[in-house]
């Protein structure tokens, strides 16, 4: 199997909080041009799977690999839209300059934007439609025009792996609409997207495929095998709390 | 006496705080004056104290006296490094962190004055320089290792770092060589005091800063804005983290003899403060505050040397703070004077634009026969005093929104205000129909809405609401509503506040 098969491979990854675990044994394996949603109920873990396969949390045990590579290698092949909430708007940049940081992984640390890295912003935000307000401070847009500066970001790191940290929440109607858009057209460039979602209705139309995740992976498989009554009710329903019971005594017990 | 009575009573005794605050009291705030207002003062005691100044003034500008040179090119060099790390600092909301290293740092100061045994700023930037990494260690180690917060792991090590150094200063001061050692002059800062060798390092730290940062810049402004975006595209965020806080140590540290302990991370706050008002962008920011910082270092240099080589650091941070206080006024954005100066505006504009919606009322009652309308007729139809109206339409005569009639109590339209006036009226119908239609108001719901949108109502989304209207003629009261073929060359600025963003 050639390592362009696999744009994704999560092999029984374990993360814990503070030695507290919040995600066990995942074991995960993602084709290319595939929109993936995972969803689950809050505190399931969804964001940490995201943080944890982009090196950004220590792994207890397991590995991550981008198309076929450890994170180190595969990072330039790697966008990432963090949740909107985690970064303070008001900080003194414009809407340029945010979708500018886009291109630093791939021009290095060292080296001045290009013309070529403008050119590429500017394009990522007409594509978001978002290019009227490059030279906006960024606090003085709207919670959906934020989120779209942040998938332009992802957009100029021209990557073929996406990472999205629930890139609906708190958006308009229309920023919904374009963004979905806009990823189904990556999809079709064959790009991965692995998108954290929070809402079960609108997940069954957008995604080609779901994870369905509660502290473990309940369920991964295309949509319409996945999204019944049955696996969700297993997702969402109470029948952790052994486990999460379990995680508290790890804890307890490190701790002593 | 218990422990902590005793060690005040020692900082007292030994670090001049008395006679500081005696300065303070006495003398120093009539200097002050002096140099603030001399007119007023020059009369009562001018004679005694006025050719000091004035001599001292002299002296200063002239830049004769070589240690003055080193304390005004130190004070300077200082402001510029503190207030380039500052602003990370600032962005960063670590501004805590920078008070912490600032205190902390006094126990390595005496460390260095032990070991070397005199006032040897390479072995006092060595010793600070390690014990302040040591202080950021170990606010990490009690965070990771119990569930205490950031803030008081901070403010536990600042104050436990700062009570060991001060007993170590007690020391030195019994010391046979302490008292002319000028060590105190770490409390609140000596620029006068500072040597050649001093300034070299402060020149050599801050070119050392400038250089790393100009270097740097694309990554300490990815992981200042996102720190888990900047480490997901590999940049190297904890080595540039620990630059920072490195760079930041040495600025701390060789600042500390002009500044002094207690107040240096005033110079690594106030001046990127008030940049952080004037400034959205972070590079003007950058600049700025260095130019705040070397502002308020020549100040504080100057006023210092004026009293007769005061201590230094409060006069820095009082010249730093007096920036701040009129950014905080005056900043064009967010400026608590200009922000005011924008409401009387909005509120003058909303004013004028009534009054003339009214006189288009009025004309449109009488089918828009004749020229103008009396102030009376206004009166009526606004329910004020003829006193009110006139004083409006007086303020509107002013702006050149309509000119009065030769008595005084006829008022004419101009034709860009008619215009004005139409597009007020034709927003106002336009908001109320699209509420009763569209959102399902009671149509005696919608005229108070109205009265509010129809100021803020721009170009773009009136178009929009007659597109989703299917360009209407009439409002829910079946009056008129004025179309654009109405209306003419429409001046654009003074209409409904378009394109000015949030105000």
């Amino acid at each position: 199997m050639s390592k362009e098969d696999t744009a994704l491979e999560i092999h029984d990854m374990t993360v814990a909080y503070q030695k507290k675990p919040v995600l066990y044994g995942v074991d995960l394996e993602l084709p290319p041009g595939k929109l993936v949603g995972i969803v689950g109920p809050n505190g399931a873990g969804k964001s940490t799977l995201i943080k944890a396969c982009l090196g950004l949390l220590p792994l207890s045990s397991g590995w991550v690999e981008i198309f076929g590579q450890p994170y180190k290698e595969g990072k330039t092949r790697v966008g990432y839209v963090p949740q909107r909430e985690s970064v303070d708007w008001d900080f003194p940049v414009n809407v340029m300059d945010v979708v500018l940081m886009g291109r630093y992984g791939k021009s290095g640390l060292l080296k001045r934007p290009t013309k070529m890295d403008r050119r590429i912003a500017r394009e990522c935000l007409e594509k978001v439609h978002m290019l009227p307000y490059a030279k906006r401070q960024i606090s003085n847009l709207s919670g959906g025009q934020q989120q779209r500066v942040f998938l332009a970001r992802a957009l100029a790191q021209e990557s073929d792996i996406y990472f999205m940290d629930e890139p609906f929440a708190g958006v308009d109607a229309a920023t919904e609409v374009a963004i979905l858009t806009l990823m189904q057209e990556l999809r079709d460039e064959g790009k991965t997207l692995l998108v954290v979602h929070h809402d079960l209705p609108t997940a069954k139309e957008y995604f080609d495929m779901l994870i369905l995740l509660n502290m473990r992976v309940i369920k991964y498989g295309p949509t319409e095998e996945v999204f019944t009554n049955d696996l969700l009710q297993k997702t969402y329903g109470g029948r952790l709390t052994i486990l999460s019971e379990v995680a508290d005594a790890v804890k307890d017990r490190e701790g002593e | 006496m218990d422990g902590s009575k005793r060690l005040r009573f020692a900082v007292d005794q030994t670090l001049g705080v008395r006679r500081f605050m005696g300065w303070l009291n006495g003398r120093f705030i009539v200097m002050l004056f002096c140099v603030w207002a001399p007119c007023v003062h020059a009369d009562r005691i001018g004679d005694i104290v006025e050719t000091t100044i004035f001599e001292q003034a002299l002296r200063f500008f002239t830049f004769s006296d070589p240690s003055l040179r080193y304390a005004l090119v130190g004070a300077i060099l200082l402001g510029i490094s503190c207030g380039v790390l500052g602003s990370f600092i600032v962005v960063r909301k670590m501004a805590l962190m920078g008070d912490t290293l600032s205190h902390a740092v006094l126990p390595g100061v005496a460390a260095g004055f032990l070991w070397s045994e005199t006032k040897d700023p390479v072995a006092i930037l060595v010793g600070a320089t390690v014990v302040g990494l040591l202080a950021t260690v170990l606010v990490s180690l009690i965070r990771q290792t119990t569930k205490i917060k950031e803030d008081a792991a901070l403010g536990l090590v600042l104050a436990s770092f700062f009570g060991v150094g001060i007993c170590m200063l007690t020391r030195i001061q019994k010391l046979p060589n302490g008292n002319q050692s000028g060590i105190d002059k770490f409390m609140f800062g000596q620029a006068a005091a500072l040597t050649q060798q001093d300034v070299t390092l402060m020149f050599a730290t801050t070119v050392l800063t400038i250089i790393l940062i100009v270097l740097f810049y694309k990554g300490l402004l990815a992981m200042s804005f996102d720190p888990a975006f900047a480490v997901s595209i590999g940049l190297p965020v904890k080595a540039i983290h620990y630059m920072l806080m490195a760079l930041l140590a040495f600025a701390i540290v060789v600042s500390l003899q002009a500044v002094g302990v207690v107040l240096v991370s005033a110079m690594l706050i106030t001046p990127a403060a008030s940049a952080y008002l004037l400034t959205d962008r972070m590079k003007h920011m950058l600049v700025l505050s260095a130019i705040f910082g070397m502002l308020a270092g020549a100040i504080g240099a100057f006023l210092s040397f004026l009293g007769n080589n005061l201590p230094t650091g409060p006069f820095m941070v009082i010249g730093a703070s007096v920036v701040f206080v009129l950014a905080y006024f005056f900043a064009p954005k967010h400026g608590v004077l200009t922000r005011w100066y924008r409401h009387l505006r909005r509120r003058q504009r909303v004013r004028m634009e009534n009054m003339l919606k009214a006189m288009h009322r009025v004309m449109e009652d009488r089918d828009f026969h004749g020229e103008g309308v009396s102030v009376k007729e206004l009166a009526t139809l606004r329910r004020e005093t003829l006193e009110d109206i006139t004083r409006t339409v007086q303020e509107m005569v002013r702006n050149k929104y309509v000119t009065l009639g030769e008595a005084g109590n006829m008022v004419y339209f101009t034709p860009e205000s008619f215009n004005h006036a139409c597009r007020i009226v034709r927003n106002h119908r336009l908001w109320e129909l699209y509420l009763t239609n569209e959102v399902d108001y009671q149509a005696d719901h919608v005229h108070e809405d109205a009265e509010k949108i129809e100021h803020v109502l721009g170009e773009e989304i009136v178009r929009k609401l007659e597109r989703a209207l299917d360009y209407p003629k009439t409002d829910p009261h079946g009056k008129k509503i004025p179309e654009v073929r109405d209306m003419s060359g429409l001046p654009q600025e003074i209409a409904t506040g378009y394109g000015k963003g949030r105000n």
